[in-house]
């Protein structure tokens, strides 16, 4: 039962990560109703950039001291701000000029952004795979057979409050109501007087700044960072988002954490050859059963 | 429109022509990385004997095919000094298949085709060896690899040799360390399902170590790329092993290193050559301490001959080097040696030499071709202590 445990807890710090990255991914859909394909390489930039403050504290490589816990979260804010910036960016240069083209443009633009992202990150970070310093000293707790590691109650803790960040920026700000404003009818919100392009733009940056935490804590728990770790990660947390129901922004914590759940349940009880293919069947599956996803409310496309 | 391709098509055929004498014309001096002389002419200046190297000199295993030229360049220059072979001086000239299976066809094409070379060095990885390996032995040119240690590469043909020991050899050997020298008797596998090399080796070790009255307590499988390896340990924790088997490479193993003791599966790993590399200790730092991996040698037992390459290496590149650099140096040394024992410069004849090698002095120690043109020689087994490697023990075939 113990080892049961173990797994679930694993899978649920795994799930948080891909939640951090499904909520960029579904804040956009429901503003633009535009897939970023750049987000999973934000997330990547993020862990560099984790990388390099922390490096900049002292803290490289695996035999590096840790740092303090002011200063860990110091490289978090770091790396967050830099991707703000780098997401507000992506959807200024290359986003708002394609914005009123036919659907296809955007989504061609978005996959070449992230292939601009990917390739440059091989060219600027180095194609190696690269060791994450320990910012965290690890402690191991024993909670009967589980290990428990002060680590993964940061991942967890970090989850939590940036999500409860969200969800109170999302329901009682100005903005926040705004973005909801934009998801319903983006024209309705203009015509209301809202900034539009300022919106999209904060949208974006805070969709970034969560990629940005999850590459971070994705470092911490996972010892090694590569320019290309967006792609496959990148992936699971879309079909988390898919999953929960894009645009939902509940739907992409729930799918995230479901998603991280399953592959670990599946590795430690089936095999891992299966791993990847259950989680693109779960949502081959969901496509035809359910397309709204899970938390989705069905809305008739207004024609 | 019809219009159009008519106008456009006199100029493509121009292109077309222009383009085929450049590359005509670039065919001589060897193209690539600048590292051979400047000399231009298909078949070498005076009389020299021109040798053929392909290798990853870029792309994510850039430090295989590096360090393995740094080896060969070294027993070329030693060569050339001690006056040649029969006389006539080496040239090598050296391509960069960017670690893609699809170049080094190309790459090897080139070689033998416009540079007209007498034999080919290359490669690391068993599955661009391969590939590389048909080009040769249809145009019937030997080809030497000098760290390739999948058995299919040499059954490729007679003109395909190797220097290294075969993977099955590898599994054998951690086998029997991990039965007789450390005294277990339960161990776990965790492989690596989508590499040849890895599933080889695992194989390999699972048959020696039930025939030597060990247990393989858990047998699981990761692939290639992935980072999170807590689900596979999580269930190998629970079997109780005294060490885990891990043939992979070096990116993973520091990974999983790493993720096993934070679940406080507190073993050594064991593993193979896959592991040879400075990034191992930079990703798994001190969570590696205690393992023990198979390797082709160990700079701290050195004999004369390989004392003396090691001080060379030192000198000209600042480090001590891997085992892949001293197979480089090995593989290229052996084809030298045909080379003189052989009585012409021609594929035939330096295929016939290379068969008959026997007990040559290498770096990587005596190396004896057998009837299936692999080497036979013996494995040293080493410590990870401290980010240092230590000589263990020596494993005999």
């Amino acid at each position: 039962m113990s080892v049961f445990f173990q797994q679930l807890l694993n899978g649920l710090s795994l799930g948080s990560i891909y939640a951090l990255i499904a909520l960029g991914y579904t804040m956009v859909y429901g503003v633009l109703k535009l897939i970023n394909f750049a987000h999973s390489d934000v997330f990547m930039v993020g862990a560099f950039v984790g990388l390099y403050v922390a490096a900049a504290f002292g803290a490289s490589g695996a035999g590096a001291a840790p740092l303090s816990v002011p200063a860990a979260v110091a490289v978090l804010c770091a790396a967050m701000a830099a991707c703000a910036l780098l997401g507000m960016s992506i959807e200024r240069f290359a986003y708002r000029p394609v914005r009123t083209a036919p659907k296809l443009t955007p989504l061609i633009t978005a996959i070449g952004m992230s292939l601009l992202l990917e390739n440059l990150g091989q060219l600027v970070f180095g194609a190696e795979p690269e060791r994450f310093p320990q910012i965290l000293r690890e402690v191991p707790y024993h909670l009967g057979g589980v290990v428990v590691t002060n680590i993964k109650i940061a991942i967890f803790a970090t989850t939590l409050v940036l999500m409860w960040g969200l969800h109170r920026f999302v329901t009682r700000t100005w903005t926040g109501k705004a973005m909801r404003a934009l998801s319903l009818n983006l024209d309705a919100a203009r015509l209301m007087g809202i900034q539009t392009d300022r919106v999209i733009a904060i949208t974006f940056g805070v969709g970034s700044a969560l990629a940005a935490a999850g590459g971070i804590l994705f470092g911490l728990d996972q010892t090694t960072v590569t320019p290309l770790m967006g792609i496959l990660n990148g992936l699971k947390a879309f079909v988390a988002a898919v999953l929960g129901g894009i645009g939902n922004i509940p739907g992409a914590v729930v799918g995230g954490l479901a998603i991280g759940v399953s592959e670990q349940l599946v590795a430690g009880y089936v095999s891992t050859d299966y791993r990847d293919a259950i989680t693109f069947g779960i949502l081959i599956v969901m496509l035809l059963v359910r397309p709204q996803g899970l938390l989705g409310a069905i809305r008739s496309e207004k024609v | 429109m019809s219009a159009n391709i008519r106008f456009k098509s006199p100029v493509l055929v121009l292109a077309a022509v222009v383009f085929a004498i450049g590359c005509k014309d670039r065919g001589g001096d060897g193209g690539g990385d600048g590292r051979h002389s400047k000399n231009h002419g298909p078949r070498g200046g005076d009389g020299e004997i021109l040798v053929g190297e392909y290798g990853s000199m870029t792309g994510s295993t850039a430090t295989f095919g590096v360090e393995t030229h740094n080896g060969i360049q070294i027993a070329v220059d030693e060569t050339n000094e001690a006056g040649g072979v029969k006389g006539r001086k080496l040239r090598l000239i050296s391509l960069d298949d960017q670690g893609k299976s699809d170049e080094a066809v190309t790459t090897v094409t080139r070689l033998i085709d416009l540079d007209h070379v007498v034999a080919v060095l290359g490669e690391v990885a068993s599955s661009r060896s391969k590939v590389g390996a048909r080009v040769c032995q249809r145009k019937r040119v030997p080809m030497v690899t000098p760290s390739s240690t999948n058995p299919e590469v040499t059954k490729v043909g007679d003109y395909i040799f190797r220097v290294c020991f075969i993977d099955p050899f590898q599994g054998l050997v951690m086998a029997k360390f991990a039965r007789t020298n450390l005294g277990l008797t339960k161990v776990a596998i965790l492989r690596d399902v989508r590499n040849d090399y890895s599933v080889g080796l695992a194989d390999a070790f699972k048959e020696a170590f039930g025939r030597l009255g060990g247990t393989v307590v858990s047998d699981l499988s990761y692939n290639e790329g992935d980072t999170d390896f807590s689900a596979q340990l999580t269930t190998i924790k629970t079997a109780g092993p005294q060490a885990i088997f891990v043939p992979g490479y070096y990116t993973e193993v520091g990974n999983i290193a790493v993720q096993s003791k934070r679940l406080g599966l507190d073993v050594p790993l064991l593993g193979g050559d896959g592991w040879d590399s400075p990034q191992l200790v930079e990703i798994g730092g001190e969570a590696l301490n205690g393992s023990y991996f198979s390797n082709h040698y160990s700079a701290e037992r050195a004999t004369p001959t390989a004392q003396r390459f090691i001080d060379e290496y030192r000198r000209r590149y600042h480090e001590t080097p891997s085992g892949l650099a001293a197979l480089g140096y090995d593989a290229a040394k052996i084809l030298f040696d045909a080379m003189g024992r052989a009585t012409t410069i021609d594929g035939p004849t330096i295929r016939d030499a290379l068969a008959s090698t026997r007990g040559f002095d290498g770096v990587t120690g005596n190396i004896t071709i057998d009837a299936g043109r692999n080497a036979v020689k013996p494995a040293v087994v080493l410590k990870i202590e401290g980010g240092k490697y230590e000589y263990v023990a020596t494993i005999e075939p």
